[in-house]
Parts: C-alpha cells; structure tokens; sequence
C-alpha cells in the first residue's frame, strides 16, 4: 500500500464519522498499514461523548479490555483521562467484574483526536460526506459536501446517530445532530440508492446541571477505587486524585409533576415514532411502567475538571423545557438546580444489521463497511468494538486475506457482532454479561490471553507488548503449577490460619492449589503460610485466583465450547443456493437466503431455522460434498 | 463430517403403541461396548459372530435390575444400514418397556437420535446414493413436522404448562440474579443465597414428581407390576389363576412346579395391572429351581407390589421367616395374605397372625377374602397418588432425559450455594436447567432472561 503524496483524494480506507467507532476504524487501518483518511463534520467533535460522561460497567468494560488486548484506543485513552475509577461487581465473582470510569470528557477528546493527528498513514479531515459512490455493486469512493471526490478501496461508515438526526425536546421538534451538533441529512438517501434498508431508531439524554447550583450535602457521596484499575493492559498501575460522584432519587412531587404533565412528553405525545431501548427508557417511561416504585435512582456525575457541567445519569426525558426545570428541582440537592444543557431525545436513520457479513461488511456492496450506532447498537463502546473489526477487516479485505471473526466463545465483540447480524435488533443493542453463553471464560481479567496474540498476528501488538504479554502468560502458568505440587502440611499455623477464615482445619496434608479453591481463602491470603509465592502483579494474581477457584467450571465451559467450535466451524459456501435444497421449510429457506449465514453454527442461531432444518442443511452440504469430489 | 458422527445414537425404531414386540436400535462406535454393558447372555457380547442373534437380558448395570428379556442382534461395521456398528434389541411388549431400556442407553452414554438420523448417517458414510438421500430429506422434512405436530399435541394441556411454569420460574431466578450483575450501580434487591436455595429445591422437587411420574406412567400404560411370593406350594400360582380367570400357571401339589416368572394381566376394578407369580423362595440345591428363586428376588425389587402368600394349613415355617425376611425391606409395598383358610389350622393360623397382626385371610378354593384382596391391592395404587385425573404424566423417554439433566444441573446450583460460590457461577447452572426444561417445550433462555430483565426491573440514563 504504497502513498501517493501529491493526491489527497486517494485512499485505501476511508472512515465516515470521528466518533468511538470511526477512530478506532482509522487507528486500525493505519497502524496496518492502510493509506486511510477519517472525516468529521466538526473536527471540535472528534470522540465526543453526547450522553453519559463514563466508559466501562458492566459488559461494556469487557469490550474495552478486548479492545485493548486486540491492539485499540479506547482502553489507553480512558486510562489517561478518567477522574473516577471502580470495579463494579467485586462481590459477584469474576465472570462479571466490571470496570467503569469518570471520563474528563474534554481531555478524552483532546486526547483521541492528538492521537489520530499524530497517526502515520492517517488524515484527518473536517467535511460532511453526501455520497457513497459505487460500481458495479463494489464501493469506489466517496464524495463532500463540498464536491469533492475521494477515491477509496473500501469505506466505512462510523456516522453514528447524526444520520437525519431530529431533536425532540418536548412539543418541540428540529433537524439536529447530538449535543447541539449538525445532523448529516444527505447520507441517507445515497444510502437507500444501492438498497441499503434504513430503520429509525431513538435514544436520549438527560439535562446537564451547573455543579454551583448543586447542595451536594442532600446527596449520597460515591468515592473511586483506591487503588486504580487500569483498563489497557499496557498499564499496571495508574496514579491519580479522584472526584467523587453523588447519588439522590426521585421524589413522590416528581412522580406527581410527571404524571400531571404526561401528555406534553414527546413519548407520550406520539411524537417520537423511533424505537427506543428498553435498557435506557426516559424517566417518564420509567414512572408510567413501573408505577409501584416509589423512588428512583438519579446519578449525579462530573463531566471533567475543567468545567462545572454535571450530567444527570437516569434522568432523560423528552419533556418540554418548564416541565424538565420543574422535575430536576424536585430532586433532593437539585432544589435550585440552574440548568446547562437540557435534555432531549433524538432520532436517527441506522442500517439493518442483517444485512452486514460478521466481518462488518454490506453483504451486496463490496468493500463497504459499517460499524457503531449506525449498526443498531447503543453505548461508545459497543461502537469502538465493531470500529476496531470493521477497521481490521477493511485492511484484511485489501489486502485479500481471510476477515478476523471472533466468535461468541472467543469474546464479547464476537457475541455483540454475531447478535447484530445474525439475529438482528428492534431497539439500540446494549451489551450486556447475560448475553454471553460462555462468560466464565469471556472475563475480563483474561482478556489479553483471548485476544493479545490475535491482535499480534495482525500488527496491531507491537513486539514489545507481546513479549511482556508472553513472559506474564508463562509466569501464571508457573504460578499455577507451583500451587499444584507444594503441600502443607498440617501444624498449628495452618490450621490457626484456616480458624481465623472460618475454614475447616486440616489433618493431613494438603495441596496450596486446593486451599486456593476454598472459596473463603484468598490468593493474598495463602501468602501468610506459603513462603514460597511469588511477588506477582495484580493482574497476574488476579489470574492465578480466578483460574484455580473456577476451575471446574471453566473447565465445563471449555467444553461446552468444544462443541459449539464444532458448528462454527462448518462453512456454508457462500454461491449456495437454498431454493435448490429439498425439504427446507420456507420459512427456514427464506431467512437463510436472506441472511446468507457463514456457518452452521451462525445459521441455527437465525431465528425460525430449526434444528430439523439444520439437519436438512447438513446433509446436502456433505451431498454436494461428495458429489464435488467425485467429478 | 467426522466430528459428528464420533457419538452413538438410539431409538425405538418399532412405532409408538401397543404392539407384542418393540424394537430399539442403535449406532456408532459405541454401539458394542454399550450392549456389553447392559445385556447379559450366554458368552461375551464381544465375541459374537456378526449378523447373529441371541437370547439374554437387559439388565441396568447401577443396580443390577433386570429389565426385560430380549433378543439382541449384533451387526458390525460395514455390512450394516448405517455401515456402523449396529445393535438391535427386541423386547416385550410395548413403548414403556422399549422407553425404559431407551433410558438405559441415554444413561450409558448414547444419544437421542434425531428424526431421520440412521438414514441420515447411512447417506454420510455412503450406504445410500444422493437420489436416495435426497427422496429421505423430504421424508426428514415431512415427519420432522409430523413429530413436531405430535409433540406438541403431546405437549398440549397439563405436561407443557407444567413444565413452562417451571421454566419460568427458573428464568425469574435468572432475571433477579442477572439484573444485580448487569446493572449492579441500580438498588434492586439482592438475591439472598438462601432465599435462592429455597426457590431453587421447590423447583427441584416438582421436577423429581415429574420423573417420579414417567414410572406411575408407565404403571398406568402397562399395569402396576405385583409380584406374588411365598414358599412353594403356599398357593401363588392358583391366586394368580384365581385373579386372572384363567389357567395359565401349572398347578400341581409338588413344591416347586412353577420354575420360572409367569406373567400375567389382569383388569382389577379398572386398573391395569400385572401379575408376576415367582418360583417359590426356598434355599436349593436344584440347579433350575436355583435360578427360579433368584429371579424371585429380582423380581420383588423392581415390582410396585408384593404380595407375600402364607399357609393356613402348614402354618409359618422357617422358609416363610427366610422369606420375611427377604420381604422385610420391601414392607412399604406389601400384602400379607394366608391362603388355604378352608384346610386352616387354628394353631398353626395364630402363629401366622402373631408374626403378622394384619395378615389377610383368603381362600383361593372358596373363593373367600378375594375381594377384599382386590380392594386392597386397588387401594395401595390409589394411596400412592397414582391419579390418572391429576397426576402429570412424563411418559417421553427423551423428555425424562432432559427432566433428568435440569434436575441434575439445579443439584449443581444447590452445591454451589452451599459451598458459597458466587453468582456469576450458581447462574451457570440454574440457566442450564432452564435451558433442559427448553428443550422439551421449545423455548430459548437467553433471550427470555434479557426480556425478563427489562420487564421487571426498572432500568435507564
């Protein structure tokens, strides 16, 4: 992939849209070596975030972690610019540890965006693309609003929630963009043009709040962790003063001003025709569905150092202005709340996810790519997760080699995309933990020796890291069987020991390894009678623990994946023809010639296909099988 | 393709219904080792010449109960419909007993085969052509919606929502346990772990009657087994003939005469139920007498009921205290009954009644007291809930199978409670007995628990 310095109209991978999802696309592509450009209506805008000023919890804090095992930002980023850290789920056990930041959201922006400035093969540029183009159902280039033509090998669209974007604040209703932004009105038919199916989709916002208008004394306080887990694996450990957060709820005069004002909610007035997600229903919703509760929680969080913007997590309504001022000033702390921002709801033009391949790309325009909110999904990072494989893929497809496709075993960027495009998504797509089958093994503690040396083999891990990445795999593997040959034996200190963390004394001796699987002995613990254990990093103990306690049950899991590889790994080819397979029903014929799955295993997870069909499926595949190899 | 045919598969291959015969087959690699396993004959299972039938039985290795005679037919790899390994047992009677020796092989390893599927690895491993396996699929196709039709019919009305209501309650768990790990910054109550046992074992227990149900089923379909005992010549064979109107048993007045296990089915005011007449269970030398009071033995084990028959005319004897205290295990499921009260001897009579205070008098000649046995035996099915108007009835092999695997996987959350795991592991298993129970109805899990979530618990921005 050679440059051409003299064109500027002339790139391997172009990137549409500069937010969680497009700088990852960029990053990817131009650390493998693709000659890529990443537009952005505003250049102010790049890595914004419109909603919520925090990244991580639940799910969403192992997609960062995979992220970052793969070679991706978002983790780094975060590291540098959080000003609230916590391990969300300490007590719940390790499949679900979570890890959720404060994010300075200004400084996150800053950052991302110096980061992509200072990328090798990668331009960024502030214009809004009108135009896909495309021949003969292969993708060409782009064209701005300003007429510009960029050619492209392949394109990605990372455009978010801008596409049409229409503001609802109340009975008032506007063409706009998040966070008072532009929308991109013109995208969207060039899409409809080559086919491309759009669906609405809604989301929202809440009011963001002068922090001098705040009593913080009415409010519960929540402090960050000390000390600090860091997301990228590349940190160890991260020094920083934290700011706290607040926590107040709703009260009986809320409900009441909510309920009396029902009818002027742009929800409730019908004027909001997009689908919303049920994860994230407006406190509106929240109050007609969940009549018996009396309270709701409402969290008070900062948006950054520098500024004295606080953001209303729980909050987002679709009420007209004098209402939400009403409402916020009914909650504990916020009696002379003076609002910044207020809140609002917008709707947007996304694509069908069934319509992309699992490497992200259109199943009918060659070389186009999709990712982030405009897939369907919710949340900065689901999008920077399918940023970073669309971004990959985008390379790997010049390049012409095979796409990188995780799959549901291998990590939750693989159940998210597989959910997306294979079963599809009435509402924005949240990643949650229960959404995994195999989420004992999918931790996030682990991420690194899912996906590290993935990340390796397609040049976004430099040597360096995988080095130190091999050397702590080894040392964990060390640690693991050291604990398996050392015994105790009994004495008066070991059981003194085990009395004081109500374990059961011991009477003959006893492996360090089936201590550690006592669920009341710790690994920090065990060091008081074990003199041999090694002084290892958090995250490397933190390994040895979870490995050893869980082992049977990941030992299960590993199994059950065994089996699932199995399916997964019967291609389909791709000329099939399902009309020529006797015996389907037609309602399995319909949906696997409109989904065109990859594999079996992708194929029994469309709904409407049963295992019945599945097993008609087989059999012709290994028919034609045969039949291919005797001629 | 070989990944997928490494496992054994069965099935009844007779249809489902009263038939004299049923027939279970299986194939793949295992197919030998697991007849070896559960049939016991003359010689080596393994030693038998392919393509050759013989007599023997199916006996359940856990416990040794024997579970029906059978002919087996051992056919190796390649000369076979499937060109694996094939075996073929042919048993009495209809689908319970066919079921029951089903379960065996779930149990030892085999797996249920799917619509179609011997036909299918007949096709895989080049037994048939593609026209011949393309005339199959459409077969497949068509009988995988007839079956689907028969089981929902089958599913239809009590079993199914039986079943679903437990499913569901299962899923509620998982949505409680679940929304605290998703959503753990929310103030939704936690799920106290024993709170979780207690609705976890409630489930588990109804899941046990349900299993428990596949053998009153069977009971109900093929007739509560009552096995008659007593020293010989107490009059078992002539109580057999009595109740069932017939003479089938011979009846001589030499001890001894009944060798083997007569069966027999009899309709006792409107209940189905057969009776099994026994050797006589004395000590012996005689070699064939020998097997006959073995077989005895067996035979009270695996029975519902036992009827154990004493002599009012030779009064109890040191073979009736062997034989009591043979039965002494078994007293849940007994009748004591003294025949021959027209030959009685007082004397003798009261030492029967002061061993056995509640002893049923009868005469099989005099036709005295038969009535009230009648009564009584019909009494002991009803005072074990075997209910045909309210009793929930598992009578599908494969639906045990998967009642049986959620049972087993709420076991494991029990055990992982108590030994204080945490939830992100207890939720591994109890999503999994959801996922059995889905099996039999149909339903996915996942995506319940996530609809679930967002129903019940109020969650947003």
């Amino acid at each position: 992939m050679s440059r051409n310095c003299s064109n500027q109209n002339s790139y391997d991978v172009i990137v549409i849209g500069a937010g969680h999802a497009g700088c990852e696309a960029a990053l990817a592509a131009a650390r493998m070596g693709a000659q890529t450009a990443i537009f952005s209506m505003n250049l102010d805008s790049v890595a914004n975030m419109p909603c919520n000023p925090n990244i991580g919890g639940t799910a969403k804090g192992h997609l960062v972690r995979e992220i970052d095992a793969l070679g991706g930002e978002m983790g780094k980023c975060a590291d540098k610019t959080l000003i609230q850290s916590r391990m969300l789920n300490t007590a719940k056990g390790p499949a679900v540890y979570s890890l959720r930041a404060q994010i300075d959201r200004r400084s996150y922006q800053r950052e991302m965006k110096h980061t992509l400035e200072l990328q090798e093969n990668l331009d960024l540029i502030q214009a809004e693309i009108t135009d896909i183009l495309v021949e003969n159902n292969r993708v060409t280039g782009v064209r701005s609003h300003l007429g510009t033509v960029f050619n492209a090998k392949a394109v990605i669209l990372t455009t978010g929630t801008y596409l049409k974007g229409r503001i609802v604040v109340g009975d008032v209703v506007y063409s706009g963009g998040p966070d008072g932004l532009l929308p991109a009105n013109r995208l969207s038919e060039s899409l409809k043009k080559f086919g491309i199916e759009l669906l609405r989709f809604k989301t929202g916002t809440p009011a963001r709040i002068n922090r001098r208008s705040i009593d913080f004394s009415r409010m519960e306080i929540q402090h960050g962790d000390n000390p600090i887990v860091p997301f990228s694996f590349e940190h160890e450990t991260i020094e920083r003063e934290q700011v706290p957060c607040y926590l107040t709820y709703t009260t009986e005069k809320t409900h009441r001003i909510i309920r009396e004002n029902l009818h002027r909610s742009a929800l409730f007035g019908g004027i909001i025709e997009g689908i919303g997600p049920r994860y994230c229903p407006s406190i509106e919703d929240k109050i007609v569905r969940f009549a018996d509760k009396e309270r709701h929680q409402v969290f008070v969080e900062p948006m950054g150092l520098d500024t004295e913007e606080f953001y209303l997590q729980g909050f987002s309504t679709s009420m007209p202005v004098d209402v939400q001022i009403e409402m916020i000033r009914s909650l504990p702390g916020l009696e002379n709340a003076r609002i910044m921002r207020y809140a609002y709801a917008i709707e947007y033009d996304c694509i069908n996810p069934l319509d992309l391949k699992l490497s992200l790309e259109f199943k009918n325009i060659d070389g186009l790519f999709s990712a982030g909110q405009i897939n369907g999904s919710s949340g900065y990072e689901e999008a920077a997760a399918q940023g970073l494989i669309a971004g990959i893929n985008a390379v790997l497809k010049i390049k012409g080699e095979q796409p990188l496709i995780l799959d549901r075993s291998q990590a939750y960027i693989g159940v998210l995309i597989d959910d997306l495009v294979t079963k599809g998504t009435n509402e924005p797509y949240r990643m949650m933990t229960s959404r995994a089958e195999y989420r004992l093994h999918l931790r996030q503690d682990n991420a690194d020796a899912r996906l590290t040396p993935i990340g390796y083999k397609i040049g976004l891990i430099k040597e360096d890291r995988y080095k130190k990445f091999l050397i702590k795999q080894q040392s964990i593997s060390n640690e693991i069987k050291r604990l398996k040959s050392k015994t105790v034996p009994p004495s008066d200190k070991v059981n003194e020991f085990l009395k004081r963390h109500s374990s059961s004394p011991i009477s003959t001796g006893i492996k360090l390894y089936d201590l550690l699987k006592r669920p009341e002995i710790t690994y920090e613990a065990l060091k008081e009678i074990d003199d041999g254990m090694p002084d290892l990093p958090r995250s490397f103990a933190e390994q040895v623990s979870v490995s050893v306690k869980y082992e049977g049950y990941i030992a299960k899991q590993l199994q059950q994946i065994e089996q699932f590889k199995k399916m997964e790994q019967r291609l389909i080819p791709e000329d099939i023809d399902y009309e020529k397979i006797p015996g389907l029903r037609i309602e399995a014929r319909q949906k696997l010639a409109r989904q065109r799955p990859a594999s079996i295993g992708q194929a029994s997870r469309i709904s409407g296909v049963s295992p019945a069909d599945i097993s008609v499926l087989l059999i012709y595949l290994d028919a034609k099988r045969k039949r291919g190899g005797k001629q | 393709m070989d990944g997928l045919l490494t496992d054994t598969i069965g099935a009844i291959s007779t249809a489902v219904g009263n038939a004299g015969i049923s027939i279970i087959r299986m194939s793949g690699p295992e197919a030998f080792s697991v007849a070896s396993k559960i049939f016991r004959g003359k010689g080596n299972f393994y030693e038998y010449r392919s393509h050759t039938v013989h007599y023997g039985k199916i006996i359940d290795p856990d416990n040794n109960d024997v579970i029906d005679e059978v002919l087996i037919t051992k056919m190796a790899a390649p000369r076979t419909y499937t060109r694996e390994d094939t075996v073929e047992i042919s048993c009495h009677g209809g689908y319970v007993t066919a079921s029951r020796i089903l379960d065996l092989l779930y149990r030892n390893g085999v797996r249920p085969a799917e619509p179609g599927e011997f036909t299918k690895r007949a096709f895989l491993n080049g037994r048939i052509d593609l026209a011949q396996a393309e005339a199959v699929m459409d077969i497949i196709a068509s009988r995988t919606e007839k079956s689907s039709k028969v089981a929902v019919s089958q599913l239809e009305g009590r079993l199914s929502d039986k079943i679903n209501s437990l499913r569901t309650r299962l899923v509620e768990m998982l949505a409680s346990i679940e929304v605290n790990l998703d959503y753990p910054e929310y103030d939704f109550e936690e799920v106290a772990a024993d709170t979780l046992s207690m609705k976890i074992r409630s489930v588990y227990d109804e899941l046990k009657n349900l299993i428990e149900g596949f053998h009153y089923g069977k009971i109900l379909r093929e007739g509560m087994e009552v096995a008659i005992i007593g020293k010989p010549n107490a009059g078992k064979s002539s109580l057999l003939n009595r109740l069932s109107g017939r003479n089938r048993a011979i009846v001589t007045d030499i001890p001894g005469t009944t060798r083997d296990i007569l069966e027999e089915y009899v309709n006792i005011l409107g209940m189905p139920i057969k009776l099994i007449d026994t050797a006589g269970l004395r000590e012996t030398e005689n070699a064939v007498e020998k097997i006959g009071v073995n077989k005895a033995i067996e035979v009270m084990d695996s029975s519902d009921l036992i009827l154990f028959i004493l002599d009012a005319n030779s009064g109890f004897e040191q073979e009736d205290a062997d034989i009591l205290e043979k039965v002494e295990k078994y007293r849940e499921k007994t009748i004591f009954v003294v025949n021959k009260t027209d030959k009685k001897d007082e004397g003798k009579l009261n030492e029967i009644k002061e061993r056995i205070p509640n002893v049923l008098e009868i005469s099989v000649l005099e036709d005295s007291g038969i009535n009230i046995l009648e009564r009584e035996i019909y009494q002991y099915v009803n005072k074990n809930n075997i209910d045909t108007d309210n009793q929930i009835l598992v009578t599908n092999a494969r639906h045990k199978k998967h009642l049986q695997l959620s049972l087993a996987d709420l076991e494991k959350a029990l055990a992982a409670i108590e030994a204080g795991m945490t939830m992100d592991v207890v939720s591994i298993d109890i999503k999994s007995a959801a996922e059995n129970l889905g099996y039999i109805t149909g339903h996915q899990v996942s995506e319940e628990v996530v609809a679930n979530i967002f129903e019940r618990f109020c969650i947003g921005k």
